[in-house]
């Protein structure tokens, strides 16, 4: 093509040079970007509207002012009066579980990167192959086991079983084996260290941009998980907030403002978080993709 | 001070105390690594062998369980026109949400890589922004905004003078716009590990392409591309694993969670993993349902799953060698 004359650029790599192309990529690129941003904008207008005025032609698009109404109708909306206790449990499950992914995942992945322990490999793929398989498959026995536990209607099912995960430990591990060298560790042994207390106070400050990284993606999965809660709580007191959240779409007659505002509640927190740290949340999320 | 040469004897003492010092700590190691393994084999492990066994017997869950063979598997087979519908759905939803999502992001990593894009991390983060929402939100916004009378899309829509379309109330139309949820969600996040991928290829290989005169096709066919298969394969067997467990977006957009009927209008929005949920926990007291009965629906999951991951590495492996 005439427009589209090769060059090269300081590293090496090709361009289309032709400024019609060029246009062309940001014009398309722009057009993904708008059509993954819109609907996030498209919430917080119609958060701030009354059903009857949402129901119409044209459709909002800029912000209203019912947003006080909205709030206070999802406060005391019909068989759900306690919005603001799902999104506590929701925090506080989210928290206790990422805290616990964190200690287990790092001293695990500590384990498999700095000892070198008589089937350590064998344990290690096995690790990486539990990663292959499907969880939720296993959704009836596993309920079966939280019953005999008697841990329905509990957030044990949800804090205790993923602390350990193979993921975490995967991504501990790589990291550790990079950033940590053995001298770090004699010279602690040498000091008369024992070997919990050079875990503790040694190689856990020093991991921490690892551990940022998993405790956002960690987080942020619990936070948004909907199936296993649904089927482990019945009371709505222990509601998470995607449980509540489906809960009050299936009553009828919900204003769709107040439901929007409720999904804003879920959502604006985590997009928050990403906004302001996505280059570890991305880097944590690429572990395991890309050797 | 002490002396630097050693006898033998003295050398193998020496090797002896580092071997038991370092036995001693390796008992550390094992308790560091010990909870994955124990919290593995109760919550992961167990789990699965348990539904195995489960899966050839008649259980609603509270009376004893009765040993049927394989009868729930031989019903499965051949009587249960609603679970092969799931089935069929599930298969769909898989295809027709993955290939554009793996193809967009592919296209979008390959120019954002390019070189001379500027913004490019704001881009990146715009297109990741949907997969951090939560699905059960995501689902509730996209049901307002597929809205038959005043949702926007129909709106925006009546521009290019198309007709209303009935998004979630149609059987033709649901498998589209879960479709098209789907990929608004997921396509960013594999375009984030196209990206990586694309990052990690040494630009050496480009520039000794360049010096022996290969133009940006041969470049991208003989060099990106073979680079590029593991993390694709990555991409499709997560995404067939992932697919076959489809639950979140299809409940909040085809039927609420309190639904006797899943699925929307002729259970065209029912994946396989809602009819397992709803077998097992919900028509406990039917005939056909219970626990073991559902039990044999993972397994035949799990199978699927398996097998479209083997036949894609197989078709994979393939073209790798006729190249």
């Amino acid at each position: 093509m005439a427009t589209t004359t090769m060059t090269r650029n300081r590293r090496g790599r090709d361009r289309f040079a032709g400024p019609v192309v060029m246009g062309f990529l940001y014009v398309f690129l722009t057009i993904f970007a708008l059509a993954s941003a819109f609907p996030f904008y498209y919430m917080l207008v119609t958060a701030t509207y009354r059903t009857v005025d949402i129901l119409r032609i044209p459709p909002p698009i800029w912000f209203g002012s019912a947003l006080m109404q909205n709030y206070n109708q999802l406060l005391e909306q019909g068989s759900l009066p306690y919005f603001w206790t799902s999104v506590y449990n929701s925090v506080a499950i989210a928290s206790v579980h990422t805290v616990a992914v964190l200690f287990f995942c790092s001293l695990a992945g500590y384990g498999f990167a700095k000892f070198r322990f008589p089937g350590r490999d064998g344990m290690f793929t096995f690790l990486l192959a539990t990663l292959m398989v499907p969880g939720a498959l296993g959704l009836i026995p596993s309920f079966i086991v939280m019953r005999a536990l008697h841990w329905i209607e509990t957030w044990y099912p949800l804090i205790v079983p993923g602390m350990a995960n193979a993921f975490g430990i995967f991504w501990m591990r790589q990291y550790i084996e990079s950033a940590i060298p053995n001298e770090m560790m004699d010279a602690a042994r040498i000091d008369g260290a024992k070997e919990f207390r050079i875990f503790w106070a040694i190689i856990l400050p020093v991991i921490a941009p690892a551990l940022g990284a998993l405790a956002i993606l960690t987080f942020m999965g619990k936070w948004n998980e909907f199936q296993f809660p649904l089927l482990i709580l019945k009371d709505q007191m222990t509601y998470t907030l995607p449980v509540a959240l489906s809960t009050l779409r299936s009553l009828r007659g919900t204003e769709i403002g107040v439901q929007i505002l409720g999904s804003s509640i879920a959502i604006v927190p985590i997009l928050t978080v990403f906004v302001s740290a996505s280059r570890q949340f991305m880097s944590g999320l690429t572990a395991g993709a890309v050797k | 001070m002490a002396t630097t040469t050693f006898t033998v004897a003295e050398q193998k003492a020496q090797d002896r105390r580092t071997r038991r010092k370092e036995a001693k700590r390796n008992v550390w190691a094992y308790v560091f690594v010990a909870p994955f393994f124990f919290l593995y084999s109760i919550f992961g492990l167990f789990p699965l062998v348990y539904g195995v066994w489960l899966s050839f017997h008649q259980w609603d869950g509270i009376s004893p369980m009765k040993w049927v063979g394989f009868l729930n598997y031989i019903k499965l087979f051949t009587v249960d026109d609603v679970w092969w519908q799931a089935i069929y759905n599930t298969v769909w939803l898989f295809v027709g949400a993955t290939i554009p999502q793996l193809l967009i992001a592919l296209i979008l990593a390959f120019i954002i890589n390019s070189g001379y894009i500027r913004f490019k991390d704001f881009f990146r983060a715009a297109y990741f922004m949907p997969f951090v929402a939560s699905a059960v939100a995501v689902g509730i916004l996209f049901s307002s905004l597929f809205g038959l009378q005043y949702g926007m899309f129909n709106f925006f829509l009546s521009f290019f003078g198309i007709d209303k379309i009935d998004w979630l109330g149609s059987a033709l139309w649901l498998k589209p716009s879960i479709v098209l949820v789907t990929v608004w969600q997921w396509t960013g996040y594999s375009m984030i590990i196209f990206l990586a991928g694309l990052q990690s290829i040494n630009p050496e290989l480009y520039e000794a392409a360049r010096v022996d005169g290969a133009d940006t096709n041969d470049v991208f066919w003989k060099i990106t591309m073979p680079l590029m298969r593991p993390v694709i394969l990555f991409q499709v067997v997560t995404s067939i694993i992932g697919a076959m467990q489809n639950f979140d977006i299809p409940v909040m957009l085809a039927g609420g969670t309190q639904s006797s009927a899943p699925g929307g209008t002729d259970h065209a929005g029912l994946t396989a993993m809602m009819q397992l949920y709803w077998s097992a926990f919900k028509y406990n007291t039917g005939s056909k349902s219970g626990f073991g009965y559902a039990s044999a629906m993972s397994f035949i999951l799990f199978f699927m799953i398996v097998t479209f991951s083997y036949l894609y590495n197989r078709a994979n492996g393939r073209n790798l060698t006729e190249d």
